[in-house]
């Protein structure tokens, strides 16, 4: 059978490099190509030049789509020629072309003769080039052919028609459900897998029919499937079954004893796939997890290192939300330590770090400083992750674990890496208040010989606001001088930064700091020079900034609360002149990312006029801009906030009318963007009838009408409440929009003189809590929180009942606060059953708030929530909660 | 090779992902790819890189070994200076994709007479591309067992005189013992 592709060049044969393709060229090979349309075709010439083309093709290179049809046509001529071999390779050609349209119709009628064949082989082959290349068109010509292959005896026939029924299911799914009965006789077939690939087939075209999925599983799992491969897709599909009962709780599972005897099955996919369904089963026992954990157990010290793979990525997975189930497997996973495939090393210490307890910490810390050695990067990210949570479970174990952290920290490793230990480092210092003083003193001797600027200065920022609190603050001076002298301008400005806040925090060191900052005047940076400057005259006493020692330091240390990107905007945009540069007036609303609006098709944009259709970015300060220009507006003082524009109507109605609520401090502006989408229509005298009885506290004040509404011209009608000075209001609002209607001849243009007064209901509108909270990032939560009044702080546990998931519950507090989430802690993690997210935001009358959120769900699914508020004014602590309570 | 691939679900099929047959500096021999995960030629010379030294000081000889990254889950073996891969997404069953990759090494082994190594297996490219066609069609696995495989890609061989046209492998070997039986019966 292994016939030498090409003549052996007994020259080139010791050459180590010889190589059947060497120096093999495209053009060459479609020019060699001609020798299809030869009148003699050579059947083994022709199979050598599409093995050339094939390997070109295979090797990266692409074809032309004039080179690519050219070949296309030759290759068809070959259908004259009677050679099977030459036959498969033309078949595989023809898939690799994937010929036009126009192209296939050349090739349909051959095929087709093919797949009449008496050679099995040939209507094997054919049916999967025919399925890969056809349209709906040709499908109905061959359905009658397809049907009758799929219960054709030769198991290679049935197989390719099944799998082109897999495949044709996604283009032409009406044809395919047609052949439900052959498919399902396959089933039954004795070929393995016939079997297997009937059944896939049989489930996908009935899988949105829960009954009839049913009704297959309940019959099959009585025990006709013989194949290992079909009994897996049983598995999954048992599995999916028992998913969808779920609701029925009380009593046994549907099917799990199927499950479990496929624990017993000869074959090893189909154990492994059995006890995988039973691990994730929602809400599974223990009684119930127990066989699936045996077998794999065994897994475990197989010889076959996909076997332990598989076994342990599946216990790991049960660890996470069993522990207890997997420790009996302890003992093997230890061995699996010095497993040499890494990943299952990885997989093993990983597991037992999520099990083991309290008194094999320390043991299972010796054994992982022999592993980490020998591991990749990227695992030991994996390894120092669980560390770190072990840690956080095992507080009084920080002392040996803290100590891992250091010496790895020691050792060779890329950024990612020593980034996770320092991360993991600072949690700890963050979570154990033992640990503070020895994890930076590791970070102390780690930043005297760090590579990574990005982490020296990250070190040098925690340094400065955790070293002065410290027991004995002086000892990390000589740490961070250090800094000073040896590293690189960023790392030194770091480093002057922190000198500073020893200097202002603790008053012994001043005069010691002080003799240091002044060595800093002579540094050839600037930014460190004007540091060090700005430090020794601000705590000097010789410039004053603020009026107590508190201001000072807030100027110096606090966070900067303004999003840089606003910052940058809002520089460009200053002029110079005589009016300085004014920081307050940077706002301190984040942006959302300018959305395209999204426009039906047929509903016309708000156009220009309308502040929807701009991007978002600009939206406030065209707001400020529109709304300061109207003279009734203008005492209301400064806009604090616009909502995002509410739809107040279903999209394809005659009017399409969204609000936008602008909040001052004493007042509610409601913008109403209305666009008539009717050409037959002008409307005039535009305005939208309030009915505020549900808004006690808003009193309207003024609304100012549309004069006209032309076809697909939008305009806007305002209007004004009055509300108390300060205060949150909220209440919901029913709408009318009233107007006076005339005709409009869309052809002429002209519009009659007579119009109709007429009104459109629109949808009700809320002003909520959320209206008044700006989304505004801090840029270091813990600095943030930790940096207002403990005695602001205000706490309580609330109850949400039953929600869809954890995920689910801490996005619906995030809207009803409408507060900007910290840190990326909005993101819950799949399957974790608990949470802590932390807000910030900006009230109105400028109340800075900080909101810490924990999150807890139980087994069916009552999630629980702790509420931590602190924020400049108490009273608005109590009011977040009202906020909560009430939402 | 522009196919549509459909990337079907866990729960209705297993699917794979790619076949690689690699030598031993990382060069192809012999691709298959069965998903939109890599569209451009650079993506899927750059996964065939990160596969290629991820698992290049791996001992891969006697046994399938298995790595998983990025989302994938990777069985591999080596056999000379040969490195068969077989990726599938990290949510499939493991010993299903070993059985794919047993089911390619074997029949290759089988279809180079055991001389499993890249100058036969480029010598024989006819049949390396044939036997990837035979095992997975468009992601779905179309057979695993090597012996039918080999015995599907050989009817198919070149040679004009082909002995066995229409007879797997397994089928022609019990036809040669019935030859030897008779012979010996003389």
């Amino acid at each position: 059978m292994a016939q030498p592709m090409l003549k052996k060049d007994d020259d080139r044969d010791d050459e180590v490099d010889y190589h059947p393709f060497f120096g093999i060229e495209k053009g060459a090979v479609l020019q060699e190509a001609r020798v299809f349309n030869d009148p003699q075709i050579d059947p083994r010439r022709c199979s050598q030049v599409i093995t050339k083309v094939l390997y070109i093709l295979n090797q990266g290179d692409t074809l032309t789509q004039i080179e690519g049809t050219e070949v296309f046509f030759s290759v068809t001529k070959l259908f004259q020629s009677k050679d099977p071999g030459l036959r498969r390779m033309m078949y595989l050609m023809i898939k690799e072309l994937s010929p036009s349209a126009g192209e296939v119709i050349m090739v349909t009628s051959s095929l087709m003769k093919d797949m009449n064949s008496k050679t099995d082989m040939y209507r094997a082959n054919a049916i999967r080039v025919l399925s890969r290349i056809i349209d709906g068109t040709i499908l109905a010509q061959i359905e009658r052919y397809l049907k009758q292959a799929i219960v054709d005896k030769n198991p290679v026939v049935a197989s390719a028609a099944l799998v082109s029924g897999i495949h044709l299911l996604q283009t032409s799914p009406e044809v395919v459900k047609r052949w439900s009965n052959e498919v399902q006789e396959a089933v039954q077939s004795r070929a393995s897998l016939v079997q297997f690939h009937a059944l896939a087939l049989l489930y996908q075209i009935r899988q949105h029919d829960r009954l009839a999925v049913t009704k297959l599983v309940t019959s099959l799992t009585k025990g006709s499937v013989r194949s290992p491969l079909a009994q897996c897709l049983l598995i999954r599909y048992a599995s999916q079954v028992i998913r969808e009962s779920g609701a029925n709780q009380a009593g046994e599972r549907p099917h799990f004893d199927y499950l479990e005897s496929c624990l017993r099955h000869k074959a090893e996919m189909v154990i492994l796939e059995a006890a995988r369904a039973i691990t994730e089963l929602s809400g599974v026992t223990s009684r119930e997890l127990t066989p699936a954990i045996t077998v794999l157990q065994l897994f475990l010290s197989s010889s076959k290192p996909v076997l332990r793979f598989a076994a342990v990525r599946t216990l790991n997975k049960v660890a996470m939300t069993h522990p207890l189930a997997v420790t009996n497997c302890n003992i093997d996973m230890e061995s699996l330590i010095s497993d040499s495939n890494r990943s299952i090393a990885t997989l093993a210490i990983t597991t037992l770090l999520k099990t083991g307890n309290e008194s094999s910490v320390d043991r299972l810390m010796k054994q992982i400083t022999n592993f980490m050695a020998d591991i990749a990067d990227e695992f030991k990210i994996v390894v120092v992750d669980a560390i770190r949570s072990l840690c956080l479970k095992f507080p009084l174990k920080y002392r040996s674990l803290m100590n891992f952290l250091s010496n790895i920290l020691r050792e060779e490793g890329g950024f990612e890496y020593k980034k996770a230990i320092v991360d993991s480092i600072v949690t700890l210092i963050r979570d154990i208040p033992e640990a503070k003083e020895i994890g930076l003193f590791h970070l102390c001797e780690f930043i005297e010989d760090c590579e990574f600027t990005y982490l020296s200065t990250q070190i040098l920022h925690l340094m400065g606001n955790e070293g002065p609190r410290t027991s004995d603050p002086s000892k990390y001076i000589r740490y961070v001088y250090n800094r000073v002298i040896l590293e690189n301008a960023t790392v030194r400005a770091a480093a002057v930064s922190t000198l500073a806040k020893f200097g202002a925090l603790v008053d012994s060191l001043k005069p010691r700091i002080f003799v240091l900052l002044r060595r800093c005047l002579f540094d050839s940076d600037d930014e460190v020079r004007d540091r060090a400057t700005l430090y020794l005259k601000v705590l000097g006493g010789e410039a004053v900034v603020g009026e107590t020692e508190k201001e000072t330091n807030e100027f110096l240390f606090g966070s900067f609360d303004i999003p840089l990107v606003n910052l940058e905007a809002s520089l460009k945009n200053y002029e110079p002149s005589e009016t300085p540069f004014d920081i307050s007036s940077v706002p301190r609303e984040v942006r959302s990312q300018p959305l395209a609006e999204k426009k039906a098709a047929g509903k016309k944009p708000t156009g220009p006029a309308g502040p929807t259709s701009g991007p978002v970015v600009s939206a406030i300060d065209a707001y400020e801009k529109s709304l300061s220009s109207i003279p009734e507006f203008a005492a209301f003082g400064k806009l604090f906030k616009s909502s995002a524009p509410v739809e107040l109507t279903e999209a394809e109605t005659e009017y399409a009318v969204s609000v936008v609520k602008h909040i001052y401090d004493g007042h509610v502006i409601l913008q109403f963007n209305c666009s008539n989408t009717i050409p037959e229509q002008l409307l005039e005298n535009v305005t939208v009838l309030i009915d505020a009885s549900e808004a006690e506290d808003f009193a309207e004040v003024y609304t100012k009408p549309l004069r006209s509404l032309p076809y697909d011209s939008p305009g806007q009608t305002f209007v004004a409440f009055e509300k108390p000075d300060g205060v949150p209001a909220v209440g919901k609002f029913s709408n009318i929009l009233k107007f006076i209607v005339k005709e409009v001849d869309p052809a002429s243009g002209e519009v009659e003189e007579d119009g109709v007064e007429d009104e459109y209901q629109l949808e009700e509108l809320e002003v909520t809590y959320a209206d008044y909270m700006l989304k505004v990032p801090v840029s270091n939560f813990r600095n943030a929180w930790e940096g207002m009044d403990p005695e602001s702080e205000r706490v309580d546990e609330y109850g949400l009942g039953a929600r869809e998931s954890l995920a689910e519950a801490v996005n619906a507090v995030i809207s009803i606060l409408g507060m900007h989430p910290c840190e990326g802690t909005e993101v819950v993690a799949n399957n974790s059953r608990s949470h802590t997210c932390l807000l910030s935001g900006v009230f109105i009358g400028n109340v800075k708030v900080l909101v810490r959120l924990s999150f807890g769900i139980s087994g069916p699914k009552e999630v629980a929530m702790k509420l931590a508020v602190r924020s400049d004014d108490p009273d608005v602590s109590d009011r977040i909660h009202e906020i909560v309570a009430s939402g | 090779m522009g196919h549509e691939f459909r990337d079907y679900s866990r729960e209705s099929c297993p699917t794979v992902k790619n076949i690689l047959l690699l030598d031993s500096e990382g060069k192809r021999v012999a691709v298959k790819y069965y998903s939109d995960d890599w569209q451009a030629h650079a993506a899927k010379l750059a996964f065939e890189k990160s596969v290629f030294t991820k698992t290049l000081k791996t001992n891969a000889r006697s046994e399938a070994e298995i790595t998983m990254f990025d989302g994938y889950i990777v069985v591999y073996k080596f056999i000379h200076d040969l490195h068969f891969f077989v990726t599938a997404g990290d949510d499939e069953n493991e010993l299903i994709l070993a059985s794919v990759l047993q089911g390619f090494t074997e029949s290759v082994a089988l279809l180079l007479r055991n001389d499993v190594e890249k100058r036969t297996a480029l010598e024989n490219l006819d049949l390396i591309l044939l036997c990837i066609d035979e095992i997975v069609d468009g992601g779905i696995i179309l057979e695993t067992d090597p012996n039918n495989i080999a015995g599907k890609v050989a009817t198919n061989a070149v040679d004009g005189a082909v002995p066995f046209s229409e007879q797997t492998i397994s089928q022609a070997l019990a036809t040669a013992r019935e030859h030897l039986a008779r012979s010996l019966l003389k």
